[in-house]
């Protein structure tokens, strides 16, 4: 009982992910990965009209260490391919990706011999973003929805107990 | 470099370090590479690395319609999309023989100079940033949101709008233009105002900025330089007065030019462009507003455009400098081939010459200045 | 004097010129490809032209214009009559083509320059030497078509990756590629 208590479904683990994602949810650090057009969006979403910082994203953080959320706002290349999937892998679990843009979800507009169709075939995408480029509030939405995301999340509690949670 | 043009003893000990800014940095305006070799501080050799956003535009033009290529240039140099979609539209009207008329050509004057005043305001605010100076980027990125609402309402997209058709323009401007424009005029001078405190005679900046990666006249123009950087290094070239295109030679504006080419200058010729930017538009408005209100908006083009075999290159004034299209057609619906003249691409071959002996800050400032564009430089 | 006229004159008697063309105003002239730098000597010195700044320079591949079944447009003019090519191909003309655009900056005029280079000899002189713009755009034709220029200082690939096996913007090479990766090296 004292054990399920801390790794099962118990009340002092629900309770210390409860915090968890409270402290995650409100400071998504994004490495705002900007290599098109949706870059200059995702640059608007960051100043001063649709500031960013209002939901926790207060530290675009280029270090892939120190980030939260990869944003890729953009698309990915052959050529760039190998780099972005070594900056993917070089971040901390917990973290999520932000596809944003046509071209990042499915290789947009360039269906041509360098453009890699989807980031999805390297990497494993949270959110998706439609647009071309999509408005920086779609990007505020995404963050929204990251948020909610993190809140349900089971940081601790192992997924054989988290299935007994459902509902909560 | 102004402060220590021999580097310091110590540092001829051939101790070489070779310092990758790689594709992913905050510093490298996207996708740029830099791969260094450096004594201490200072850069021996710099060679710059591009492709990471080669696209294969270029080609994927030979496969679309003359029509559908326009929202592909969109995305070329995609902080100012209008000037983009109005070169490749001239370089077409031109291999037809079409003739634009008047008011479209107003209208396209009015929309190319906001996009130029928009991508400036880019330019200048991430010189800062990249240099520390954060506050005039969120100043002017207020201002370009105001211009962004202008193009939304008018071309219904803020950054890739593609703007203009071939033969003319495919609506007109609505009637609160003006108010819009009159508005949102003393709210941009007020910005680039206070833009220009803060930072032109600021002690800090002009260190950092005045005598870094100065070029000569010459050099610039062996190397292909056009644009605010020819500007700056002081020679008096600018398409829309030496080639005047879309009723240009009507206006009366000046040239801003500087003495060094350095960093400096760049931002001095950008901001005294972008005032030059509103009179442009105030002169253009006042003769659009002279026009009959049923003036043709599009000369007449066929449905499905065929232009005649040959091939042509039409090039303008775009923010960063003379782009150009190479429209070469073999009679069929599809272009046989379309070359871009991307201005930052022969700007920033001569990056090695402009950063040889200074300090790796200097690099970053000199990028910021030359406003390289990935989108345009790797098409 | 009329551009093409001076152009004819000043190249014309060392015959440099193999074919000479307007389309809309644009004058462009062939010359053959072993005399590329005398011919873009003469232009930039002879103080009558005088085209001083080199703009652009970019390769054209021919492949569907040369077809017999295409109709034969305009734009193969001059059909490639270089004498000091020996043509095994019959009488197709080559398939590549290098396009220089110059510019004169004290009268604004502007010339299309072009060599027609063939699939079997691939290698034209570098202007490099001359004007020190035709760095990269060599180096992006080079790339993208595969021809090579000599005494260019660093002739490697410019816009793909070094080991990229093909040249893709020739019209033989499809849009959406053959399916080359780069591979995802993680070194040291």
């Amino acid at each position: 009982m004292a054990t399920e208590a801390y790794n099962g479904g118990g009340w002092i683990a629900t309770k210390l992910e409860w915090l968890i994602n409270w402290g995650r949810k409100r400071s998504p650090w994004p490495l705002p990965y900007g290599t098109a057009c949706c870059g200059i969006e995702m640059m608007c979403a960051l100043a001063a009209g649709y500031d960013m910082a209002r939901f926790g994203a207060e530290r675009p953080s280029f270090s892939p260490r120190q980030a939260d959320v990869l944003i890729q706002a953009g698309t990915i290349t052959m050529k760039m391919a190998p780099v972005f999937k070594k900056i993917y892998d070089q971040m901390a679990e917990p973290k999520c990706v932000i596809s944003m843009g046509a071209c990042a979800c499915s290789g947009g507009v360039f269906r041509t011999y360098s453009t890699l169709q989807g980031i999805d075939k390297l990497v494993p995408v949270d959110i998706y973003i439609p647009g071309c480029p999509p408005r920086p509030e779609a990007l505020l939405q995404a963050l929204l929805m990251f948020i909610k995301k993190t809140e349900k999340s089971h940081p601790i509690i192992h997924k054989k107990y988290s299935d007994l949670l459902v509902g909560t | 470099m102004n402060q220590n043009p021999t580097p310091q003893t110590g540092h001829e000990t051939g101790d070489y370090v070779t310092v990758n800014i790689g594709p992913s940095h905050p510093a490298m305006h996207g996708t740029l590479r830099v791969i260094t070799l450096t004594d201490g501080e200072y850069i021996i050799k710099a060679d710059p690395e591009i492709g990471y956003l080669h696209r294969g535009v270029e080609k994927l033009g030979e496969n679309l319609t003359y029509h559908q290529f326009i929202p592909i240039t969109d995305r070329l140099n995609y902080c100012s999309a209008i000037p983009n979609n109005v070169s490749y539209e001239m370089a077409v009207e031109k291999l037809m023989g079409i003739e634009v008329p008047e008011k479209a050509q107003l209208i396209r004057v009015i929309m190319m100079e906001l996009a130029r005043i928009a991508d400036h305001q880019v330019c200048v605010g991430i010189l800062g940033v990249d240099l520390g100076a954060f506050t005039p980027f969120f100043y002017l990125i207020i201002q370009r949101e105001e211009i962004y609402e202008i193009f939304e309402w008018f071309n219904g997209a803020r950054l890739t709008n593609t703007f203009g058709r071939i033969g003319g323009v495919d609506a007109d401007l609505p009637d609160d233009f003006e108010e819009r424009w009159e508005e949102l005029k003393p709210n941009v001078r007020k910005a680039n105002e206070e833009t220009e405190k803060l930072l032109t005679h600021n002690r800090i900046w002009m260190d950092r900025t005045i005598g870094v990666s100065a070029f000569s006249a010459e050099d610039a123009l062996n190397w292909g330089f056009t644009g605010p950087c020819l500007r700056a290094c002081g020679v008096k070239r600018d398409l829309r007065k030496d080639e005047p295109y879309c009723m240009y030679d009507k206006f009366d504006f000046e040239v801003p030019v500087g003495k060094n080419g350095d960093v400096f200058d760049r931002y001095k010729v950008r901001m005294i462009e972008m005032e030059q930017s509103i009179r442009i538009i105030d002169q253009a408005y006042k003769l659009y507003k002279e026009m009959p209100a049923d003036a043709p908006l599009m000369a007449r083009v066929p449905k499905t455009i065929k232009p005649p075999a040959g091939e042509v290159y039409s090039a303008l004034e775009s923010p960063n400098g003379e782009l150009g299209f190479f429209v070469k057609s073999d009679g069929s619906a599809n272009p046989y081939r379309i070359r871009i003249r991307p201005p930052c691409y022969m700007i920033y071959q001569a990056f090695p010459e402009l950063v040889k002996g200074e300090l790796i800050a200097d690099l970053v400032a000199c990028l910021s200045s030359l406003n390289v564009i990935a989108g345009e430089l790797d098409r | 004097m009329d551009l093409k006229k001076r152009v004819e004159q000043c190249l014309g008697p060392e015959s440099l010129v193999v074919a000479m063309t307007e389309c809309q105003g644009d004058v462009s002239v062939e010359v053959p490809k072993r005399r590329l730098l005398e011919a873009m000597r003469l232009l930039r010195d002879t103080p009558d032209l005088g085209f001083d700044f080199l703009s652009d320079v970019f390769g054209v591949d021919n492949l569907d214009l040369n077809k017999p079944k295409k109709k034969p447009k305009k734009a193969e003019e001059g059909e490639g009559a270089e004498a000091e090519e020996p043509k095994e191909k019959g009488p197709l003309p080559p398939r590549f083509e290098v396009v220089y655009l110059l510019l004169c900056l004290e009268r604004n005029e502007r010339l299309q320059v072009k060599v027609r280079v063939s699939e079997d000899d691939m290698e034209v002189d570098s202007l490099t030497s001359m004007w020190k713009a035709a760095t990269w755009p060599e180096r992006e034709a080079f790339d993208m078509y595969g021809v090579r220029f000599k005494g260019h200082p660093n002739l490697k690939r410019l816009l793909m990756w070094d080991d990229f096996p093909a040249h893709p913007l020739r019209k033989d090479y499809p849009l959406e590629g053959q399916g080359e990766e780069r591979h995802l090296i993680y070194e040291d």
